[in-house]
């Protein structure tokens, strides 16, 4: 104790011991004290951050420039109403320096260009990240409560997605992942709620379940329900790993609770009266262009045909030659709000076809499977398994009710705090990973996890999370005035007998109208101004293609003249476009100078000929329709108009608007009305 | 959204140089090798690119095609069970680095772009019998802008600018009198000035005394639009595009 005392005392007289001592001794230490702030500021982060950057535009020849817009210090971008506080450009110095384009990676080198500017966004509302902090490790891979850490680039569209709604042109991931999310049936199961209170709405069709003894076979049901790929390779359906008896249950109640339902199968009296005309089967397919919407597998094993329908690769194994004849007699029987026309075939045709899709088989397809006859328990089993799979929030099923709300919401999913997560050993901890596993492989998230496994190939997961992650908190507390809505689908309906025409003849599976269908054909809203009468009567007769280079075409459907003048009727008194000014063609002087001088325009000035053919002989234009005939096809008026203004018809058609003077409009009207082409001669 | 390049791109030494000068910046970080438990059967003499290369992609993102590579004998038969490594500079990634050839002799893996714009030259190695042979592969990753010159000139150029036809898109070129240049041909488009292609397409091919087959698209596409177009065409270019000024490089 004694010398520990002796040894302070005298430590306290070195220092204190008199007061010259003692100010100097004070005054050293209130220096050292306030050197600690400054201190810590030179050797922080992002002060050698800064001190980098110098020494890069050192040399460069516009380092006088750069070098006067660099200001030292923390630089921070502030928006109050978006919630930005972004200190990133204190690091990130060139972002919006032209010329260091060419500087390695970040955080030098400049930003891409991007629609918006850093000053109205900040940097943190796309890339994610921790816009206050000053270190990189903050700044970047923070994991903390609430945190999140930055947005890795391939999911960084995702960033757009939070505002804008509606379609992107600019963002193919981020489209192809909401597509994906209405078409896969995510919806079905997980409600999604837009920031502007709309529902996004399911775009497949799942089929109903309710009559399906009279379409397929019990096999059939347990060979799909074990591996939907199996049976065929594009279906949307996911596998639910189910065991051999779960499955085998499954199947039991979906047959024991089928109804039969009236006219699903043909007339057993029409029946021997028609035979097959084997021969006539693929030219019948082909002429139907039934490839249109079905695929098939061929013989390399690639898909071949279009997407709207089911594949048909191996339809013989799955359908009932009777209820297939009932089913193309008129799909609507079966399945009221069906994609598929009806297309009145004659006995013998829908025979050939009947016969033709069921040799579309495979012989090893469920070959093994032999299924007893079920008890009743196993039947009560497999409405207990369709009540737990949610197989009815898909498919509509006898004795099972649509279940609401049946697996998470993920209107915010965009946002779910990393601290709710439970990832698997060795996953990365961050959101876009988990999202991306749980797409990839649900089931590995535990045995009790209910999410079936789909088939999807890693650019389709990649969009897939893309979407998800566009789901944010931010998305929903944007200003209004920054959010774009999204286009939502009218639920126009064509009225009278000609609507029930067209809901027959399936016309919006391919074509819009009024904001409504498909975008395989033509929009028709405008259709009526459009073409001539007879044109129009013997398109609904004959379709020939009017695009030479299209591979999808429309289809013949046998229309009776009686149905054919009521659809024609309607089309030209009700699509009719108010921008069309019907005198223009009056006004239009034929006269053989105004045609020559026409044709003139059309070959020299404006070369229509690169995309359009007139004279079969000379022009090679594959792009455009073919003119030879158009005198005859559509109106003065229409042609006019178009001339002058393609994109005020039809926005985002490809023809240029190459800004016609009226005196040229009105001459290339006239070469092109005079261009009646020889009869019903199609350009095949 | 990715499409193939021109097949007439061939490898120039030149171009190796001017092909992403952030080769060096990057401090050359090459993919750790994986092959961790991989035991090759058999070794090849060559090896040659079988599919999947020159690919145009988005920065950050996998590309649509996987690349194929195959490992030949001496007799140019292919060897399975042979080891190949993918190397790429740092923020390229495959999946997988490492891999056994197949029956057919072919090793395929996917490509994930790094997050700069750019040209990419990626590297596969075999052992071989007698010493390590090794392919050159270049990828193209494109930036927002160029992306969406690429939509662009996808819908409304790629038609008459592309010789490439299939059935399923038919090509005009062959259609028209006087050949478009296609958006790769860097021989020409390399020497026109950003304000010559901007005039071409705002105003059509007489605007520059070229072929009146070119249209007019100045009512049709904006501003920003035509400079996406142009931006892609530099993207794309081979020989690759060398903009004006001075090229700075850090040592």
């Amino acid at each position: 104790m004694q010398p520990i005392r002796k040894y302070l005392s005298s430590v306290w007289q070195a220092l204190f011991g008199d007061p010259v001592r003692a100010f100097g001794v004070v005054s050293l230490i209130l220096l050292l004290a306030l050197a600690i702030a400054p201190a810590k500021e030179h050797f922080s982060q992002w002060h050698s951050y800064q001190r980098k950057y110098l020494a890069l535009i050192h040399d460069r020849g516009d380092a006088i420039s750069l070098r006067r817009r660099f200001v030292p210090g923390i630089h921070q971008i502030w928006l109050p109403e978006l919630g930005v506080v972004d200190r990133c450009t204190t690091c990130h110095l060139g972002l919006k320096e032209a010329s260091l384009a060419d500087v390695g990676p970040q955080p030098f080198r400049k930003h891409p260009v991007v629609p918006h500017s850093l000053d109205s966004f900040g940097c943190v509302i796309c890339h994610g990240g921790q816009g206050q902090a000053t270190t990189v490790a903050e700044a970047h891979h923070s994991e903390r409560a609430g945190e999140e850490p930055i947005l890795p680039t391939r999911y960084i569209e995702s960033g757009c997605g939070q505002c804008h709604q509606n379609f992107l042109p600019g963002t193919p991931q981020l489209n192809l992942g909401r597509t994906m999310l209405t078409r896969y049936g995510c919806v079905h199961c997980h409600a999604i709620t837009r920031p502007d209170g709309s529902k996004v709405e399911a775009t497949d069709h799942p089929p109903s379940l309710a009559h399906i003894a009279d379409k397929t076979t019990r096999e059939w049901i347990f060979s799909w329900l074990k591996d939907p790929q199996a049976y065929a390779a594009s279906t949307t359906m996911p596998n639910y790993k189910l065991s051999d008896g779960d499955a085998s249950d499954l199947s039991a109640y979906l047959v024991s609770s089928s109804k039969p339902q009236a006219g699903d199968s043909a007339a057993p009296s029409a029946k021997p009266t028609t035979a097959a005309d084997p021969a006539a089967g693929p030219s019948l397919y082909g002429e139907s262009f039934c490839a249109s919407c079905h695929a098939v597998q061929n013989a390399a094993g690639n898909l071949v045909g279009g997407d709207l329908g089911p594949e048909l690769t191996r339809i013989g194994n799955k359908a009932k030659p009777e209820w297939l004849a009932a089913w193309l007699e008129n799909p609507r029987v079966y399945d009221s709000t069906t994609p598929m026309p009806r297309y009145r075939f004659t006995p013998q045709q829908t025979a050939t076809l009947v016969a033709f899709l069921q040799a579309k088989s495979d012989s090893d397809y469920g070959s093994g499977v032999h299924l007893d006859a079920p008890s009743p328990q196993q039947i009560a089993h497999g409405r207990k398994l369709i009540v737990e799979l949610g197989c009815a929030a898909c498919h509509e099923i006898n004795g099972v009710q649509k279940p609401e709300n049946f697996a998470p919401d993920l209107s915010t999913i965009g946002s779910k705090p990393l601290a709710q997560i439970v990832f698997l050993p060795g996953m990365e901890h961050s959101l876009p990973s988990y999202v991306a596993a749980k797409i990839r492989q649900p089931r590995a998230f535990g045995s009790s996890v209910k999410m079936p496994q789909f088939t999807l190939t890693s650019s389709q997961t990649d969009a897939l999370t893309t979407a998800l992650l566009a789901l944010t908190a931010r998305g929903r507390s944007m200003p209004d005035n920054l959010r774009v809505a999204a286009v939502p689908e009218t639920n126009y309906q064509p009225a009278g007998h000609a609507g029930k025409l067209i809901a027959e003849l399936a016309c919006f599976s391919c074509h819009r109208f009024n904001g409504r269908g498909g975008d395989m054909a033509p929009d028709l809203t405008w259709e009526g101004s459009s073409v001539q009468r007879q044109w129009l009567v013997d398109f609904l007769h004959n379709p020939n293609t009017l695009r030479p280079s299209l591979i999808r075409r429309m289809p013949r459907f046998n229309l009776s003249d009686s149905d054919n003048k009521e659809l024609t009727d309607y089309v030209l008194t009700v699509y009719q476009s108010p921008a069309i000014d019907a005198d223009l063609a009056s006004a239009a002087t034929n006269s053989a100078d105004a045609v020559e001088h026409g044709r003139q325009l059309f070959y020299s000035k404006y070369a229509c000929q690169a995309c359009h053919i007139v004279d079969t002989k000379a022009d090679k234009g594959y792009i455009g329709p073919t003119l030879t005939q158009v005198g005859s096809r559509l109106t003065p008026g229409w042609v006019y108009t178009w001339l002058k203004n393609p994109q005020a018809l039809r926005p985002g058609t490809t023809e240029p608007n190459q800004n016609l003077s009226d005196e040229d409009a009105h001459a290339v009207t006239a070469f092109l009305m005079s261009l009646k082409g020889s009869g019903g001669r199609g350009a095949k | 959204m990715i499409t193939r390049l021109t097949a007439q791109t061939t490898f120039r030494v030149s171009a190796a140089f001017a092909i992403l000068s952030f080769a060096m910046l990057a401090g050359c970080k090459h993919s750790p090798p994986t092959n961790a438990g991989l035991k090759p059967t058999a070794q090849g003499t060559a090896l040659v690119e079988s599919s999947g290369g020159h690919q145009v992609g988005s920065t950050g993102t996998a590309l649509k095609d996987p690349l194929v590579v195959q490992v030949n004998d001496d007799q140019g038969s292919a060897v399975p069970g042979a080891l190949v490594e993918f190397h790429g500079l740092a923020g390229v990634s495959f999946d997988p680095a490492a891999v056994l050839t197949d029956s057919s002799g072919q090793a395929t893996t996917t490509v994930t772009m790094g997050t700069i714009a750019g040209r990419y030259q990626l590297n596969a190695v075999t052992p071989g019998k007698f010493k390590p042979e090794s392919l050159d592969i270049v990828e193209t990753a494109l930036d927002y802008q160029q992306r969406v010159g690429f939509i662009l000139a996808d819908k409304y150029c790629s038609r008459c600018h592309d010789p490439e036809s299939s059935p399923q898109r038919v090509s005009n070129y062959d259609n028209l009198e006087v050949k478009p240049h296609p958006f790769s041909e860097g021989n020409t488009l390399n020497k026109m000035s950003d304000a010559d292609l901007t005039s071409i397409i705002l105003h059509g091919g007489p605007a520059l005394n070229r072929s009146a087959l070119m249209p007019p698209y100045g009512n049709t596409l904006s501003a920003s639009d035509v400079k996406a177009l142009i931006a892609y065409t530099r993207a794309v270019s081979d020989p690759p595009y060398q903009p004006p000024g001075t090229v700075y490089e850090r040592k």
